[in-house]
């Protein structure tokens, strides 16, 4: 719930700087996944092809809207807006 | 063990000295698994369906030592947590059918992805071979894997091959062979799960212990739980008394973070496996995969490599496909028509009309289409196995959304172009059922070849020079009522819900003839023995309608349902011809044209076409080709959507839909073609 408008939205578990949503990455940046969210479904797909914390994922592709292609464990994966918006990753990475 | 199971003795469990040796092979998407089922069974291969479901199954033979083996292909997934029924096919296999070996494809390119499948394959009750494929790729990617020092850190067999050019295979058979002698020494050090949660395991297991139906692990039971998983935790709730349901239940609540740690320990896992067998100078050069996926996935350009290789299909299969069709026709089944015709003379003329015009012009009708066929089958399955189809399915899947569907909708709809048998069994990469769904009951509007061959049968006929300008306006207008249905039912039926869209994108490569050779064989095959019953019988059945109960044609059963449904075709321009014409397109399509070939007394080709021109003006012709575009699909399309809906309530619905936009297709386009003067 976004009542001062001055302040991001985060939610108790999001309250991290530097913790962004994947969909928010330029091309060629990369970041270290910390967090994920959404149903048992797509979390379990979205493990499987290899997004758990940790994970260093870089981006190959986005142009802002549509669908983005990111490198994940040497695998390129596409990947909707929307369930890029549920991956959260620290910007850079060492 | 023994007091984890429901009391059952061990001894259903088939010996393993009394079968065949029973191999699986596993794997991830895109890792070469047909490559090497294929190398390994070669023809010996047999193709159908996993029992109660829609997967496919392939199961082939090979030879090892003298012995003859079995070869299981599973299911390819990325993982055995059950998010769609694949999986849950892959590791119900292992688990009750216990294979000798499992043999675990896995992608050195992607090794440390490739690899989770082999965390939860390690668990389970069955050897591992864990195969290295793509070694060369990996090569390419500047990354070097030592297999025997993962071999020692996993504890099970590490074969390095390149199965494209069938490197490592003789090295596979034999650690097959040593595995099912006992001569490895299978020591196999599968994933813990993470301390922190290593309790709460342990808590669930005490709870479901002896609860657990064989032949399942216990242990696994309990991480399957733990992970959330829906089929197992369906099936111990069906186990377990109620409160101790709910123990288990209040547990896995307060825990419901721990599908991500499970998935975290295993890659964790994996990360200590792989961390002394690999070495990787990150070279960081752009290869060809990255260069070519700059148009092929750009978001313009992207769209026109799609159109481009698109149109390349229509004019392969325009300019090569369609001459052989008349070849086959015309040297083919006319000359065997004629030659049964003159076998029979002095029989009764019922009987070589029978011959002639329903089994062999039926059945002929069937087969021209081959030439067709096999070229969409071999170019799908080019594209498919060079790694071109997920791009068009990413390029796609802003477009598809709009009508509810999904990237990977693209694909199978594309696949209708061919067929829309192959279209609705290919609905099954879709994961998301509400996705899924709405492709399987657009899948029908696409215009599939049986339906092209129609037009281009009669188009030419009636429109001369203009033919292929009507052809492509029939095909747009396929697609448009295709999209506007989609908005229409997601709109409204299914509230706008969108489904996930996660996909991998290979890297491309260089197409496998033998793989493609073999899946145009089997597909063809496929198709020829539908050909070879269900047509057969349709077409005789057509025949028999339309010669009894005697008194020529124009008295037959088949004309008095089509006078009966004139009415009807009155407001499309039809004569009771062409009703019957479409009624009969229920069991095949391109039945229409034999249809009227009967119905008109004379065989297919040219003289039939200037028949028809003579008899109907282009308004009735046009309105004719519209409602054959949207009509009902074929007999087989229809079994296909109910067997993959599992419902004959969408089934019907589909039916019903389809059936009035075909009339109000036909309808209006034949009143404003009339108001148009045609």
């Amino acid at each position: 719930m976004r009542t001062d408008p001055r302040r991001p939205a985060f939610t108790s578990r999001t309250a991290q700087p530097g913790v962004v949503p994947l969909s928010s990455l330029g091309p060629g940046e990369h970041g270290v996944v910390v967090r994920l969210d959404g149903g048992q479904g797509l979390l379990g797909r979205m493990t499987a092809l290899g997004f758990t914390p940790g994970a260093d994922v870089t981006i190959v592709q986005n142009f802002g809207r549509g669908p983005l292609i990111v490198r994940v464990r040497d695998a390129r994966v596409a990947l909707g807006r929307g369930e890029a918006g549920r991956v959260y990753v620290r910007r850079g990475s060492g | 063990m023994s007091t984890c199971h429901t009391v059952q003795a061990d001894a259903a469990r088939p010996q393993v000295a009394e079968r065949a040796v029973l191999v699986a092979l596993a794997g991830q998407p895109n890792v070469g698994k047909s490559t090497l089922f294929n190398l390994l069974t070669g023809l010996n291969q047999h193709v159908g369906n996993w029992p109660g479901k829609t997967v496919e199954r392939k199961e082939g033979l090979f030879t090892l030592n003298g012995a003859t083996c079995r070869l299981v292909d599973l299911p390819g997934t990325y993982s055995l947590t059950a998010n769609s029924a694949e999986e849950v096919i892959a590791r119900e296999f292992i688990i009750r059918e216990r294979p000798d070996v499992v043999i675990a494809l896995v992608d050195a390119a992607i090794l440390e992805r490739s690899l989770y499948l082999v965390a939860e394959l390690i668990s389970l009750p069955a050897p591992v071979i864990v195969a290295l494929n793509m070694m060369d790729v990996a090569r390419q990617e500047g990354v070097q894997i030592e297999p025997e020092v993962l071999e020692a850190a996993l504890g099970v067999p590490v074969v390095p091959m390149v199965a494209t050019r069938r490197e490592g295979v003789q090295k596979l058979l034999e650690t097959v062979d040593r595995v099912i002698r006992g001569e490895f020494p299978y020591r196999p050090r599968p994933p813990q799960v993470r301390a922190d949660h290593q309790e709460i395991l342990e808590e669930i297991r005490g709870l479901i212990a002896g609860h657990v139906p064989e032949p399942y692990p216990c242990e696994w039971v309990a991480l399957k739980l733990l992970e959330g998983d829906r089929e197992i935790t369906r099936m111990m709730q069906e186990r377990l008394p109620p409160e101790q349901w709910e123990a288990v239940h209040q547990v896995l609540r307060a825990h419901d973070d721990a599908l991500v740690a499970v998935a975290s320990g295993r890659y964790e896992w994996i990360g200590r496996m792989v961390r002394a067998a690999v070495t990787r100078p990150r070279a960081g050069q752009i290869g060809l995969t990255e260069r070519l996926d700059r148009w092929a996935t750009h978001p313009f350009w992207g769209l026109v490599v799609l159109a481009g290789i698109l149109g390349l299909v229509f004019w392969l299969t325009y300019a090569v496909g369609t001459p052989l069709q008349d070849l086959l026709d015309r040297y083919g089944i006319s000359v065997l028509a004629d030659l049964a015709r003159r076998g029979l003379l002095g029989r009764a003329a019922w009987l070589a009309d029978l011959v002639a015009d329903g089994v062999i012009g039926g059945v002929g009708a069937m087969l021209t289409f081959l030439p067709i066929l096999v070229i969409f089958f071999a170019v799908m399955g080019i594209l498919e196995d060079v790694g071109y189809l997920a791009r068009a399915a990413y390029v796609m899947d802003g477009f598809m959304h709009l009508m509810g569907l999904h990237g990977k909708s693209f694909l199978p709809l594309f696949l209708g172009f061919g067929c829309n048998v192959p279209a609705v069994l290919g609905t099954r990469v879709i994961e998301s059922r509400r996705a899924r769904l709405l492709t399987l009951l657009l899948a029908p509007l696409v215009p599939c070849t049986a339906r092209m061959a129609v037009i281009a049968f009669l188009a030419p006929a009636f429109f001369g020079p203009a033919a292929t300008l009507v052809s492509w306006g029939l095909i747009l207008l396929a697609l448009v009522v295709m999209a506007l249905s989609g908005v229409l039912i997601n709109r409204t039926l299914f509230r706008g819900q969108r489904a996930a869209f996660i996909m991998e994108l290979p890297l491309y490569h260089l197409p496998n003839w033998r793989t493609i050779g073999l899946l145009v064989w089997q597909r063809s095959l496929a198709f020829v023995r539908k050909a070879g019953t269900l047509i057969l019988a349709v077409s005789v059945g057509v025949w028999a309608l339309s010669t009894f109960p005697g008194g020529g044609v124009e008295e037959s059963f088949l004309a008095q349902l089509g006078r009966w449904l004139e009415p009807a075709g009155r407001l499309m321009g039809m004569d009771w011809r062409l009703v019957v014409a479409l009624l009969t397109g229920f069991v095949a399509k391109e039945n229409a044209i034999a249809t009227l070939g009967v119905l008109f007394g004379m065989g297919g080709g040219e003289g039939l076409a200037r028949v028809l021109a003579s008899a109907y003006p282009a308004s009735t012709a046009l309105a004719f080709l519209v409602a054959e575009m949207l009509f009902i699909p074929c007999i087989a399309t229809v079994g296909a959507i109910r067997q993959e809906t599992g419902s004959w309530g969408w089934t019907l619905f589909d039916v019903g839909l389809l059936l009035v936009l075909s009339f109000l297709g036909g309808a209006g386009v034949y009143q404003l073609a009339r108001l148009a003067g045609l």
